[in-house]
């Protein structure tokens, strides 16, 4: 029997392929694997499965490259997400995951619909979600579609983690031009699991019964993958709405108790959610896995409105999943599902000849061999060249205005991109759950593990200016900060997950930007020696030809032994010691401060890896053994910015009295890679030990006064700094 | 002392209550599902904080019509002690088992965050172990917890000593710019005229322990357990 187009469906020809973006050879390729013209349904699978969304066409050559293994490692590649071993029987599984392009359409649908797709990744893994966190990125506030954005954005993230019960418990946010016309939205989660409880998204089981579960499906999403997010945007982005998809948090708050209850009995032999691509995607990759066929009845699918099977195969409807159970026992499942009033229905079988077939009404609309629409679908080696202009030149401006340390320290704390951030947070739920103990507003947050005395610190970071003027630098750089903020909360890095965004890969500028964050990424996890357990690229984030500056986003976990022993990254002894630990000099170049005022620099950042990590385990053993009382990263706005956080400690701020800072760049510079921490002055001597052969410099004492004095040039009250740092968004945003 | 704690389709915090009853109190604590008719032999029960059926109606419209309702009315009315948390006070106001409503913050925000409410009546079960005027670090997380009755009730409810949690900053004093979410009166907790139904917005539930920043909220826990003792 030949697959066939059901009446009224278009006539599959050259210029249909080329209109759902499959280019001609690739045209070509679907006829040489099925041997025949496909059918409007296979043709609609084939677009969307090798979409550079889900195939990862341009970049899987390079991702190979990266890291995965390590003796923390849980679960072979090829599953949804990768798992850390954290100790006492539990895994962390996480990972990062773009929404950017369905985020700047929508911003509050798009958002939302990120969060609950990348929790669904956790718990389809078997996993609790126990923790959110956020990165994004917006062109400048005072742009009123920036602000637009960014409330839709914040409210979409809200509404979907709130009413899920994940606590959001850290993120970042970046205020700058190169994104107005293409935002970031980078999702992460995480959850843990028993080792034992880990489930596998790898069908197997000839004749196992194929189970449909969750909200029914609907017209939502269709391209979704294809259209939206593997292509640029223009001036018809707006018409692309209707691709975007809608959230419905309550169903998938169900629909997660539902599957972590049925995954107890050990009926569930494979499962993956229905995400980008949704049936054809997760149907065709579980079967591919497994080196088994499937087989589907799409007339069995809860449907909420009429489709055809080529919508039912593409739509992205949300809170759906797909399961393989145990033959047999499928009746169990169902049960637990209509308890919590979800569909639960079969719809197919496993095939033991590797092929994915769909039906429709008794006909065959679709046969292909599992494989061409995964492993095997195209893979290319695009051009990757530097630009030509060399963009460090235009950097070398001299400010025309160089404001007064105190003016400069002012500034830079009403800045978007370093104020407080208790306007977007405090939008979040981050306490549900009662695991958290460190959550938004520090470096890293800290979350316990009940029934344990571990804990886990968590952050995602990002450093798009350096990576502008220096796409592998800057990665190194990036990981270097993510790990180095777990690291002052005291605990060791473990793992980390990426989400690589950058423009159309198919200017080979681009593609080199990609190669040399990939290769960043690699070397930078190799000092460390910690694992990339999972990631996500997200391409084409491109608005008429121009692109968003690289922004490789990197999450870090890390594991503290004691929880107990945590540290945060404000003072909290007057008479303590404020000391600074450094790899490199400051430098202004990509600072804040550049960014506000220019700085004149054109010096090249360099980074010594060997310094980077003897910096975090200094950190970390500094926290552990008690010796550092508090340890904050210096980051946007440098050491004098950093200073002034660290004085606002939320039960009474206290100063800091201060020297050695005497040029702009010791005071605002940033550049790899500076801590500054607290210490009692009788710890001095082990502190210097332990961050040997790092120099400890001693910058000054905490004080009982809150001023923050730094000679000469800066004697500021604090109370008045922390309203300035704490009214920046609000005024900015309320006021309108 | 036996706890029960409502899971509706929806709750989020049921987990953290009985976390609190269970693992910090070392007391004896059971989930009853919502299409459960019985409450068994708890003698409290807790609605815990969530969004029921996804708050889509009203907060708590729908799950009032649960089948474990018509228990909890029951269990309310033969004197049985039942605490509402966040969604579980507005679940209380809906089944007028609690004077009043909750309506959207007048912000129109969602906000988490620790604030300060002062106990303003101690001569009941829920507060019987603190004193009129202490003040307790509760965090609130809720985007509809604007507390509205009509003049006259609010009136009767104040003489009658109903309101036991106000919002007032961190010296204790009350006024309208500190409540988070524009209560009137900055009610953050109130109890029927009986005084064995209590609600309130604040999560008593999510500070129990010092290392996740404070255990106020066990004080709550603790009067209860007290007051069943007797």
């Amino acid at each position: 029997m030949t697959p066939v187009s059901l009446p009224g469906e278009p006539v599959v020809d050259a210029a249909l392929a080329r209109a759902h973006g499959l280019t001609v050879d690739e045209h070509a390729a679907i006829e040489r694997w099925l041997g025949r013209t496909p059918s409007f349904t296979e043709l609609g699978v084939f677009s969307v499965m090798w979409s550079e969304h889900c195939s990862y066409k341009s970049s899987r050559k390079y991702l190979k490259m990266l890291p995965m293994n390590g003796p923390r490692v849980v679960g072979g590649p090829g599953e949804n997400a990768g798992a850390l071993d954290i100790g006492d029987g539990w895994v962390a599984v996480f990972k990062i995951e773009s929404h950017n392009h369905p985020s700047f359409v929508e911003p509050y649908q798009g958002a939302a619909t990120g969060v609950g797709g990348i929790l669904r990744d956790i718990f389809t893994m078997g996993a609790r979600p126990i923790a959110s966190m956020n990165s994004l990125k917006f062109g400048a506030l005072e742009h009123p579609r920036s602000r637009y954005l960014l409330s839709g954005v914040v409210a979409g993230i809200g509404g979907y983690g709130n009413c899920v019960g994940v606590p959001t418990v850290a993120g970042e946010v970046m205020f700058d031009p190169a994104y107005s016309s293409n935002i970031l939205v980078n999702a992460f989660c995480l959850g843990l699991a028993r080792r034992e409880q880990l489930q596998s998204a790898r069908a197997r089981g000839v004749g196992n019964p194929v189970l449909y579960v969750g909200s029914a499906t609907g017209r939502d999403g269709i391209h979704g993958a294809s259209l939206l997010a593997s292509a640029e945007f223009g001036e018809a982005s707006a018409s692309k709405r209707p691709t975007v998809q809608v959230g419905d948090p309550f169903t998938e708050k169900l629909l997660m108790e539902a599957c972590l209850e049925a995954m107890q009995t050990g009926a569930i032999v494979a499962i993956q959610d229905m995400g980008a691509a949704g049936l054809a995607s997760s149907s065709s990759e579980m079967a591919s896995r497994g080196n088994v066929g499937i087989e589907l009845a799409l007339d069995q699918i809860p449907l909420r409105e009429d489709l055809t099977p080529y919508e039912i195969l593409l739509s992205e409807s949300q809170e759906r999943m797909l399961l393989v159970a145990e033959n047999g026992r499928e009746g169990e499942l169902v049960a637990i599902f209509r308890k919590w009033d979800l569909n639960a229905v079969v719809i197919g079988r496993i095939l033991r000849e590797e092929r994915w077939r769909t039906l429709w009404k008794g006909e065959l609309v679709a046969d292909i061999p599992a494989r061409a629409l995964t492993d095997a679908a195209p893979i290319y080696d695009r051009p990757a060249n530097p630009p030509k202009a060399d963009r460090g030149a235009r950097r070398k401006t001299l400010p025309e205005f160089r404001p007064a340390p105190k003016a400069a320290l002012r500034a830079l704390l009403a800045s978007p991109n370093v104020c407080s951030r208790r306007w977007i947070f405090r939008q979040y739920d981050s306490i549900v759950r009662s695991n958290t103990v460190v959550g938004p507003g520090g470096d890293a947050a800290v979350l316990r593990i009940k029934g344990t005395h571990r804990g886990l610190a968590l952050k995602v970071d990002s450093n798009p200016r350096a990576c502008a003027l220096h796409p592998y630098l800057g990665t190194v750089s990036t990981v270097c900060e993510v790990v180095r903020n777990v690291a002052c909360a005291g605990a060791r890095p473990a793992g980390i997950t990426n989400c690589l965004n950058y423009g159309n890969p198919e200017r080979p500028e681009i593609m080199w930007q990609f190669v040399k964050g990939i290769e960043g990424l690699r070397d930078a996890a190799l000092a460390f020696d910690i694992p990339v357990i999972s990631g996500n690229v997200s391409f084409y984030n491109e608005t008429e030809g121009r692109a968003i500056p690289p922004t490789p986003t990197i999450a870090a976990v890390g594991i503290l032994e004691d929880v107990a022993r945590h540290q945060r990254h404000y003072f909290t002894q007057p008479g303590d010691l404020i000391l600074m630990i450094r790899t490199s000099a400051p430098s202004m170049v990509a600072s804040e401060y550049e960014a506000l005022f220019g700085s004149g620099s054109d010096e090249q950042w360099t980074i010594d890896l060997n310094r980077e990590r003897r910096l975090v385990d200094g950190l970390v053993d500094g926290v552990e053994r008690g010796l550092i009382r508090s340890a904050h990263d210096v980051a946007e706005g440098g050491a004098a910015v950093a200073l002034a956080e660290a004085c606002f400690n939320p039960r009474r701020a206290l100063g800091a009295e201060v020297a050695k800072l005497e040029s702009d760049a010791e005071r605002f510079g940033e550049g790899p890679s500076t801590v500054i921490i607290s210490a009692a002055s009788h710890d001095l001597d082990e502190v210097r030990k332990v961050f040997e052969p790092l120099e400890v410099i001693i910058l000054g004492r905490v004080t009982e006064i809150p001023r923050l004095r730094i000679v000469p040039g800066i004697d500021e009250d604090i109370n008045d700094l922390l309203q300035i740092y704490e009214k920046a968004l609000p005024l900015r945003l309320d006021s309108k | 002392m036996r706890w029960a704690v409502v899971r509706f389709p929806g709750s989020l915090d049921d987990d953290d209550a009985i976390y609190t009853v269970r693992d910090v109190l070392g007391q004896n604590a059971s989930i009853v599902w919502h299409k459960n008719e019985s409450l068994g032999d708890a003698e409290c029960v807790v609605l815990p904080g969530g969004f029921s059926y996804g708050d889509y109606l009203r907060c708590g419209a729908i799950a009032r019509f649960s089948p474990i309702m018509r228990s909890i009315a029951k269990f309310a009315a033969d004197g049985g002690l039942v605490l509402g948390i966040c969604n579980g006070f507005q679940i209380l106001c809906e089944a007028h088992l609690l004077p009043g409503a909750l309506t959207r913050n007048r912000s129109l925000s969602f906000v988490c965050e620790t604030v300060t409410v002062r106990v303003e009546n101690c001569h009941t079960p829920f507060t019987g172990s603190m004193r009129q005027g202490d003040l307790l670090r509760l965090p609130i997380k809720h985007g509809e917890g604007c507390y509205v009755a009509p003049e006259q009730e609010l009136r009767q409810m104040e003489e009658r000593g109903q309101v036991l949690l106000r919002y007032v900053d961190s010296d204790g004093h009350q006024s309208d710019r500190v409540s988070p979410n524009g209560s009137m009166s900055a009610i953050a907790g109130v109890a029927n005229e009986r005084f064995n139904v209590f609600g309130l917005m604040p999560h008593p539930e999510h500070a129990v322990e010092m290392m996740l920043g404070g255990n106020d909220g066990l004080k709550i826990f603790r009067s209860i357990a007290a007051s069943v003792a007797g």
